[in-house]
């Protein structure tokens, strides 16, 4: 698929801009401050309804305004789709496709599929494991929407035990009865059942989009050692010993209900503790992806450049994944070039030119590598100018 | 912002839920211009409820006496025991006419957030009825949510101490007369993973 136009209104900077695409390659060029990346923004938050840079939308509505309007033509096989969302802060956003409405927002979710790739990603490799889980989870939906009410499910319930246990642990320590441990299985059981299923889903999506994320490592660094990514259960050692082969049994998916089992059984082993600290210690939301470079983690380990390279293949690797599932989705690349050196420059050129469309910015045009072709914007003082 | 009593009013009414701003404006200026005799009628309902509605000695309903109307019913099958967590569930499930049995209302569901364990729920008069009337199936029927599915399962583990009762729970999944293409993907997987052979 491709994005053919792209229309934004009262959106960050932009009081209004519009965009004509094509498909292949289009480079927005332009000083620092000017806009690149709320363009990008934009498109990206028509695919995910939601922002890379902010978990709130006010700041996407431009200073003074009441509402942001986003619209896109989107292309997808011979058909054109058009999408708009409107932003109003504190209030429930409305979209419209083929410009009626629709009920609900998540409906346009699937007309436009994106992969973004941008500075902040590098998170993702240096921050804590909570941004490597959100990785996980955010394709795990995007792959299959029905997962994001089991985490939802698993949210709540872990929310309530946790409540549980702080309350639990305070009768304790005031001398107090252990009524309420009564229902603590009952929570137990039900953080299992969505866990595994969570926990399951996961492994199962790192089985798939290793090799890949490999392949774009070795594709953007081929002089550097194999990347490696490992999942790091808080059930620790139970995790294989429950199930061989990291949960995969012969059809190749995650075997639930043995997760299930290793959960709960690692939830009574640790209770005491649990009670005491008042904090759920055993479940999918203490886990983490852990990330390696030839065998050394790459958090602490990996310089600079590698860490940027290891962000960057996970998003490639997960635009590759994607791009094999169905629908090609639309690769956008966000001030990604200054940071690498020629060669890797010249490399990721070459991933970026086999996609179906890749939108990239960039604030100095010697950045971009002389092979990226296409399209060129020039991005300045409000105004958005095609050069080429 | 309106002068004293009429903002004091239409505050009250913003209280109410699912009563918004504008609402409760449009209701206070009603209220204003209505008849006096329907506001007084208003006004004794209002208070009627306070004062004369009592809970349900058997299944914890709103009643205006001390059994409620169901539990007093000779035709409805003592044995037959339908668990809900709100008076407003008893409403819903006895417009399908199909039960014939009798209600248990728990007042509410497991919630430890909101500090609700089980012995703020009405679990211990639910056990006694169990044991002092033959019941033989009990259904729990409380919402298909994280709360309602916990006390769902805590309720099957404490029934399951008397021997040869039968503890059933609602079915969840797609609504009737409904078109499969505009199920939410939620509630459509969980019916696809909960289907069953025809």
């Amino acid at each position: 698929m491709y994005v053919r136009q792209l229309e934004v209104t009262d959106f960050r900077s932009w009081e209004h801009a519009e965009i004509e695409f094509e498909p292949g390659v289009s480079v927005l060029v332009g000083a620092n401050g000017q806009g690149k990346t709320n363009l990008i923004e934009a498109l990206s938050y028509l695919s995910t309804l939601g922002s890379h840079r902010v978990s709130t939308d006010a700041p996407l509505v431009r200073h003074g305004a009441q509402r942001a309007i986003v619209r896109t033509a989107v292309v997808h096989a011979d058909r054109e789709l058009t999408v708009e969302l409107e932003i109003s802060p504190g209030r429930a956003n409305r979209a419209r496709l083929n410009r009626s409405p629709v009920p609900r927002p998540r409906e346009v979710l699937g007309v436009l599929r994106s992969v973004l790739f941008a500075p902040e990603d590098l998170a993702l490799v240096r921050g804590d494991p909570a941004q490597r889980r959100r990785f996980l989870d955010d394709l795990l939906v995007l792959r299959a929407p029905r997962l994001a009410g089991v985490q939802a499910d698993y949210d709540k319930v872990l929310r309530q035990r946790v409540a549980l246990l702080k309350s639990a642990g305070a009768a304790r320590r005031s001398g107090g009865g252990t009524a309420d441990l009564r229902t603590l299985d009952v929570w137990d059981g039900h953080l299992a059942r969505h866990g595994a299923e969570l926990l399951g889903a996961r492994l199962d999506l790192l089985v798939e989009l290793t090799p890949h994320v490999r392949a774009a490592y070795r594709a953007v660094a081929p002089e550097s050692a194999t990347a490696e990514l490992e999942y790091r259960s808080s059930l620790g050692d139970a995790l294989p010993a429950a199930v061989p082969d990291a949960g995969v049994n012969s059809t190749g998916k995650a075997d639930v209900d043995l997760l299930e089992v290793a959960l709960l059984t690692q939830l009574a082993q640790l209770r005491a503790a649990e009670v005491e600290r008042g904090v759920c210690l055993v479940g999918p939301h203490r886990d983490d992806l852990e990330l390696s470079l030839g065998g050394l983690p790459a958090k602490g380990y990996a310089s600079h450049g590698e860490s940027w390279s290891f962000a960057l293949a996970l998003r490639l690797g997960s635009y590759q994944l994607l791009r094999s599932g169905g629908a090609e989705p639309v690769l956008l690349l966000d001030d990604v070039f200054a940071e690498l050196d020629t060669h890797r420059r010249a490399r990721l050129a070459e991933v970026a030119l086999a996609a179906e469309q890749v939108v990239v910015t960039a604030a100095v045009p010697a950045d971009v590598p002389e092979e990226l072709q296409g399209t060129r914007f020039d991005v300045d003082a409000g105004q958005v100018r095609r050069v080429r | 912002m309106y002068e004293g009593v009429v903002q004091d009013l239409i505050d009250e009414l913003g209280r109410l839920p699912g009563v918004g701003p504008k609402s409760a404006q449009r209701m206070a200026f009603y209220l204003l211009a209505a008849d006096p005799a329907d506001v007084t009628r208003l006004q004794e309902a209002l208070q009627r409820v306070k004062d004369g509605v009592v809970f349900c000695a058997v299944c914890g309903t709103v009643a205006e006496k001390q059994t409620c109307r169901i539990c007093a019913d000779p035709r409805r099958d003592v044995r037959v025991i339908c668990v809900v967590e709100e008076p407003k569930d008893v409403v819903a499930v006895e417009r399908t006419r199909e039960f014939t049995g009798r209600y248990h209302v728990l007042g509410g569901a497991l919630d430890p957030l909101s500090g609700v364990g089980p012995d703020q729920l009405r679990i211990r008069e639910l056990l006694t009825r169990i044991g002092v009337d033959d019941v033989t199936e009990v259904i729990i029927a409380t919402d298909p949510n994280t709360e309602g599915e916990a006390t769902a399962t805590y309720l099957a583990r404490m029934l399951r101490e008397f021997p040869g009762l039968s503890v059933t729970r609602l079915a969840s999944g797609l609504p009737m007369g409904g078109d499969l293409e505009f199920a939410d993907e939620l509630t459509l997987g969980r019916a696809l993973s909960g289907r069953r052979a025809v």
